[in-house]
């Protein structure tokens, strides 16, 4: 097998890799839009930002604490989770009785202040992020050669995606999610606390962000622009899934990851733009998107 | 329950109640009160604030003054999320039923909040035509079968208390035949019941007493044994 349709199969399969690298990170940050959209109706526009924000608290940790990958893996989400829970309690809850439009305008109000900062304070050029000892080297697979961190990145993202999938689509907790993503009133009216719910999904929606910014942090560099650079991608991906939808925020993700790939194999010049003509497409024929509900 | 001493305390006791949507004034000092085990409807026409009265108890609304009382706490200012734990249930009128949630999961979504509340298997005894529904989508039900999944998710709850909006609403004759057996099991059982009701045939066969309700507030009330003297009163209030 020296060729495949004329290309060698190694810069094929680096790339469909490279690709499902970028789809396992489509498909964190916009499982994290779909959620948040579900539940508080806000289209999320800190989220690159807060994606960034975890990189950067990983970065710090380590060069500040000395705290590790593993460590920052939990304690930078928690710390976006944080950030996001204090955003939620004091801004956007005034905001859930007016247009969609305001959520959208303070949140990308956030992202911009937030990438203001941290360009301010650490320049726009990235740091480097060492990858953990456990995850160095790699493994020649006979067909093309996987170095493991980012075979790990790809799996942990996928059971990240599956976890909370099962947690919303299958357990009482997720009942209520649902349930009060439909109808918080009622559900309000059965003893459920559900302004802390909002608050707490808000929370994990934006955590989710921040661990995807750990598992970047080794790949990309860790750089304030690193959000905007791939943020736009992800709301067209959050788009052609459909909005609010779980299930396709994760396939959507993924499979435009590996498009994308497949593109810079054969027509690397359209690259950029195949997500977006596929949103278009889908806006056409499906404007609630591959998964989304009609309403 | 037994009768006797136990019937005589009032269990809900509204005074003076007045209640507002945004600028608008939709109760206009509702009085009533109703015993533990008993059954209590609120007549009247579109608009007379029966289940705006129904809201304001379950603190679903702007703004109240007055006085709800439940078992001697007071509703008006506690947090909402708070008074169906104290044992209310609420059945809305749009009967509430979450199309992303299958009949199971419906059936169990409201947190328990008392013991006492029935068990699953006496709920399928109440409302046989929930049996093997499980698994389907909740809003897939036929409309009777949707209201008595609002009523049965209630019932699991141990709330002593149960609000009842239009239980009969749209409904074929003979599944208000079906509904009304379970609402008089329901109260053999000992819930008490606030019923709001267009059809007063059916709340008759059901209420121990009426209350009549006009421009958001109480004007009559009417005991369901003297109701047929009251026909003619009653007929004018309703505009039926």
């Amino acid at each position: 097998m020296s060729h495949l349709f004329g290309i060698p199969p190694q810069a094929l399969f680096g790339q469909l890799l490279l690709g499902l690298i970028n789809g396992s990170f489509y498909a964190l940050l916009s499982l994290g839009l779909a959620v948040i959209f579900g539940m508080l109706n806000v289209v999320n526009m800190a989220h690159g930002a807060l994606y960034m924000v975890g990189a950067f608290v990983a970065w710090l940790l380590l060069t500040n604490a000395g705290v590790g990958y593993w460590g920052a893996l939990v304690l930078a989400s928690l710390v976006v989770g944080l950030v996001g829970l204090v955003l939620e309690r004091t801004m956007l809850r005034r905001l859930y009785k007016v247009d969609h439009l305001y959520g959208l305008l303070l949140t990308f109000g956030l992202a911009l202040i937030f990438e203001g900062a941290f360009r301010h304070q650490y320049g726009v050029s990235g740091q480097p992020y060492p990858i953990p000892d456990l995850l160095k080297g790699g493994t020649n697979l006979g067909f093309m050669y996987l170095p493991t961190y980012r075979g790990w990145v790809v799996v942990a993202s996928l059971l990240v995606c599956l976890g909370t999938w099962y947690a919303i689509e299958r357990t009482k907790l997720g009942a209520y999610l649902r349930a009060a993503t439909e109808n918080p009133t009622l559900v309000q009216a059965f003893g459920i606390n559900v302004p802390v719910m909002v608050s707490l999904t808000y929370g994990f929606g934006v955590a989710l962000a921040g661990l995807a910014g750990v598992l970047a942090a080794p790949i990309y560099q860790v750089s304030p622009l690193m959000g905007s650079n791939i943020i736009i991608v992800v709301f067209a991906v959050v788009v052609i899934g459909g909005m609010g939808s779980i299930l396709g925020a994760i396939v959507t993700g993924l499979g435009l990851g590996l498009l994308e790939g497949l593109t810079k194999v054969f027509y690397p010049e359209a690259s950029n733009i195949v997500v977006f003509v596929i949103m278009a497409v889908v806006l056409m024929v499906k404007p609630a998107g591959l998964f989304g509900r009609e309403k | 329950m037994p009768d006797g001493a136990m019937t005589k305390t009032a269990m809900l006791e509204i005074a003076d109640l007045h209640g507002f949507y945004g600028e608008s004034h939709v109760l206009h000092g509702v009085s009533l009160e109703v015993r533990q085990g008993e059954v209590v409807t609120l007549l009247g026409r579109n608009g007379a604030g029966k289940t705006s009265t129904m809201r304001a108890i379950m603190g679903i609304m702007g703004k109240r003054t007055g006085s709800i009382r439940f078992q001697g706490t007071e509703l008006i200012g506690m947090a909402q999320h708070k008074i169906p734990r104290l044992g209310i249930g609420y059945v809305p009128e749009e009967r509430g039923i979450f199309s992303s949630l299958s009949v199971d999961e419906n059936l169990t979504l409201p947190p328990v909040v008392k013991d006492g509340g029935m068990t699953v298997p006496q709920i399928y005894d109440l409302f046989p035509n929930l049996k093997g529904r499980g698994s389907t989508q909740g809003t897939r039900l036929s409309g009777g079968e949707q209201q008595m999944l609002a009523i049965a998710r209630i019932l699991r709850t141990g709330a002593n208390l149960i609000l009842l909006d239009e239980p009969t609403e749209g409904l074929a004759p003979v599944i208000i035949e079906q509904i009304g057996v379970a609402v008089r099991a329901l109260k053999q059982r000992g819930f008490t019941i606030v019923l709001v009701e267009q059809n007063f045939r059916f709340a008759a066969t059901i209420a121990d007493r009426h209350y009549v309700m006009e421009e958001g507030h109480v004007v009559d009330m009417i005991p369901n044994d003297q109701l047929h003297a009251n026909m003619d009163k009653l007929h004018t209030y309703l505009g039926v």
